[in-house]
């Protein structure tokens, strides 16, 4: 486990676009792969680049003063669409520390937290007094110990669920918790099964009775 | 004790300890991979020296990343791809996994592939690296969609760390019009909903419509409900549904486990008088058939309904701008180049026929693509048994071998920037098919009549030959 810093701080960027999905955030073309590397190149590749590859100067991450951002203040339902985890990775290895939306979508959010890719909800009219901030040149600080985004002289609180706080700050493995309960588990799955054992073994089975024919 | 939706009732018979006041430990049933969303997921496992803790309640088949040519043995061409499929074999060996492989002849979209094969029971909770996973609600199965971290979690321990939704309702009574279906239904609940409007939801069909659909409308319908941003999709398991999986299911012969199971699916509906957070209705007889506009599912209009105006939307705008549309133009008539007939929202064979029924006697308008890319080696083979592969071929079809195909574009099966396309797939976000393609969701009909006119045309208005 490692303790995570409490606050990000820095450069934010404004993405104006509401149900950003995970296509646009990493698109297909960069989910080849079977490890998590190399994937900042493709962060909103077609936002980013242009159809020859081409830096599109104007968008809002390719400016000279937006270089470093940390922190995306962006629009609802963030992440929506595809369960492809590659655009969490892809946002943490271009340097985004944190998202700040009015919503996002629940694969996206869930997979962030897993990730420690902090993921902070506000009402819209913050959003987009940050956007505004963020558009001014404004650095950002978002305070996860006072659970409070700060910028000039405004304080926004905003709430994050005890174990997503947690697995934030300590970085939990949440998988060896989880195993924690294994003599809970495979006793749960006894019990299941015995009462409904036409799901035991399922996948197994159902291959089993298929012949396994080449085409 | 209290009354239950049916939802609850699946997490509550799935909990093997309660975390938090929000999070339990959820039992899966099954877990479904491919070939694109796993390779982490066991790389970590393997790295932590973790093992699959219950492999026979696992299955993979790989459907992403696979070329759809209609050649005989299929070989991935792309190194990288290629590398994913035979590493998912490595795993699925490695760990006792069933897999459906490359060149198996039941080999199609997961989604397709574990349902036909009788994989998924009423009341079950499934998972899978795929946010479509909520298409076996159609089946009275809890299923949704999980991040690769998620993955690693369920191969080691069988069970997630869930986050519990609220509930919510939609009742549709009334009768679905001739030439509409359950692609229009969910197409115009998006619509009016929005494409979170059930963000944080799982969704619980019913009411007189929905008893009236086929199971395969029903996974339709429940696969697009992520799209409204549902964390799932249900439908109280019915004699329809019982049927279908009955007849599909290798180990439900008549005897003692068959009727076990009929008693215990008999339990699995919302209790009366259950409480749903939001209740939503609609009427199906008022539904038309639904074509999108924009790059947000969400962004639909009726068959005969304008491109809207973008009032200040700057989402709109873009939608727009990317679409290459103008605000109060009809959507009838615009041109298209493309057809796609595949996905794990519209593949199956009813689709298929429904697709046949109006391509008989006509022939795909000059200067189209039309490609059908059936769910699964099984919805194939059907297909070509009913002659309904012969038929869409010789109307100037191709017919292609089963996988996701132009859904997503992860194959080589892309558009080419500003080619629109009818498609009966489920996402018509930017570049989804392809970088600067433009993608028109509707259903296997109206995507069948857009071929063989040449433009988005309303189904209804065609002269049937049959």
């Amino acid at each position: 486990m490692t303790t995570q810093t409490m606050q990000i701080q820095g450069r934010a960027a404004a993405l104006r676009i509401a149900n950003l999905d995970t296509d646009q955030i990493m698109p297909k073309q960069f989910l080849r792969g079977i490890d998590k590397a190399g994937l900042a190149p493709g962060l909103l590749y077609d936002l980013r680049f242009d159809s020859q590859g081409q830096v599109r100067p104007d968008f809002v991450l390719n400016r000279p003063a937006y270089a470093g951002t940390r922190i995306l203040v962006a629009g609802a339902n963030f992440g929506c669409g595809s369960s492809r985890e590659h655009a969490v990775w892809g946002l943490q290895q271009f340097g985004i520390q944190a998202v700040i939306a009015p919503s996002f979508g629940e694969i996206f959010y869930s997979n962030a937290m897993n990730n420690r890719l902090l993921l902070v909800m506000l009402p819209e009219e913050q959003i987009a007094a940050l956007m505004a901030q963020a558009e001014a040149g404004e650095a950002l600080t978002i305070d996860v110990d006072a659970m409070c985004v700060r910028c000039a002289a405004q304080e926004m609180p905003f709430a994050l669920s005890p174990r997503h706080r947690r697995m934030f700050m300590e970085g939990l493995d949440v998988i060896g918790l989880s195993l924690s309960y294994r003599a809970e588990i495979e006793a749960f799955a006894q019990t299941h099964w015995a009462a409904q054992p036409w799901v035991k073994d399922v996948a197994r089975l159902t291959r089993g009775a298929q012949p396994n024919m080449a085409r | 004790m209290g009354k239950k939706t049916l939802y609850r009732k699946l997490v509550d018979s799935h909990t093997v300890v309660e975390l938090d006041p929000q999070n339990v430990l959820l039992f899966c049933d099954l877990h479904l991979m491919n070939e694109c969303t796993s390779p982490q997921a066991f790389a970590g496992l393997h790295e932590q020296g973790r093992e699959v803790l219950v492999p026979g309640q696992n299955v993979a088949v790989v459907s992403h990343i696979i070329p759809t040519h209609p050649v005989k043995n299929r070989i991935i061409a792309d190194p990288a791809s290629a590398l994913q499929a035979s590493n998912l074999k490595r795993n699925c060996e490695r760990h006792g996994i069933a897999l459906f492989d490359t060149n198996d002849a039941l080999q199609g979209i997961e989604h397709v592939v574990a349902p036909e094969l009788g994989m998924i029971r009423p009341g079950m909770v499934v998972i899978c690296g795929d946010s479509h996973t909520t298409t076996y609600g159609a089946l009275g199965a809890l299923g949704f969609g999980i991040g690769t971290s998620e993955v690693e979690h369920v191969l080691a321990t069988q069970t997630l760390v869930y986050r519990l939704a609220e509930d919510m309702r939609i009742t549709v009574d009334g009768q679905l019009p001739l030439g509409t279906t359950a692609k229009d239904l969910i197409l115009m609940i998006i619509g009016q909903i929005g494409a979170q409007g059930a963000r944080g939801y799982v969704v619980e069909f019913c009411g007189t419509a929905i008893s009236a659909l086929s199971v395969e409308a029903r996974f339709t319908l429940c696969n697009m409900a992520v799209e409204a941003g549902a964390r799932g999709a249900l439908i109280a398991p019915d004699a329809v549904a019982i049927d279908y999986v009955l007849a599909r299911a290798p180990d439900m012969t008549p005897g003692i486990l068959r009727q076990a199971a009929l008693v215990h699916w008999a339990t699995l509906h919302s209790d009366e008088n259950a409480r749903f957070a939001v209740e939503h209705r609609f009427d199906a007889s008022t539904v038309a058939p639904h074509v999108t506009w924009g790059t947000s599912p969400d962004q639909v209009v009726a068959i005969d309904g304008r491109i809207p105006q973008p009032a200040g939307n700057l989402s709109t705008e873009q939608a727009l701008r990317y679409t290459q549309l103008q605000s109060g133009a009809e959507i009838a008539g615009t041109p298209i180049q493309h057809v796609f007939i595949g996905s794990c929202t519209n593949a199956r064979i009813e689709d298929l026929r429904a697709v046949a029924e109006v391509v008989r006697g006509r022939h795909v308008a000059a200067g189209v693509r039309a490609m059908v890319v059936p769910g699964s080696g099984a919805v194939k083979a059907q297909a070509e048994a009913e002659g309904i592969a012969a038929l869409l071929q010789s109307a100037g079809f191709e017919w292609r071998q089963p996988g996701c195909s132009m859904c997503l574009a992860m194959n080589d099966d892309v558009l080419a920037e500003g080619v629109r396309c009818a498609s009966t797939t489920n996402r018509n976000f930017e570049g989804r098919q392809g970088r600067g393609a433009i993608t028109h969701l509707m259903s296997p009909a109206m995507a069948a009549a857009a071929a063989v006119t040449g433009s988005i045309t309303d189904v209804r208005k065609l002269e049937f030959l049959s």
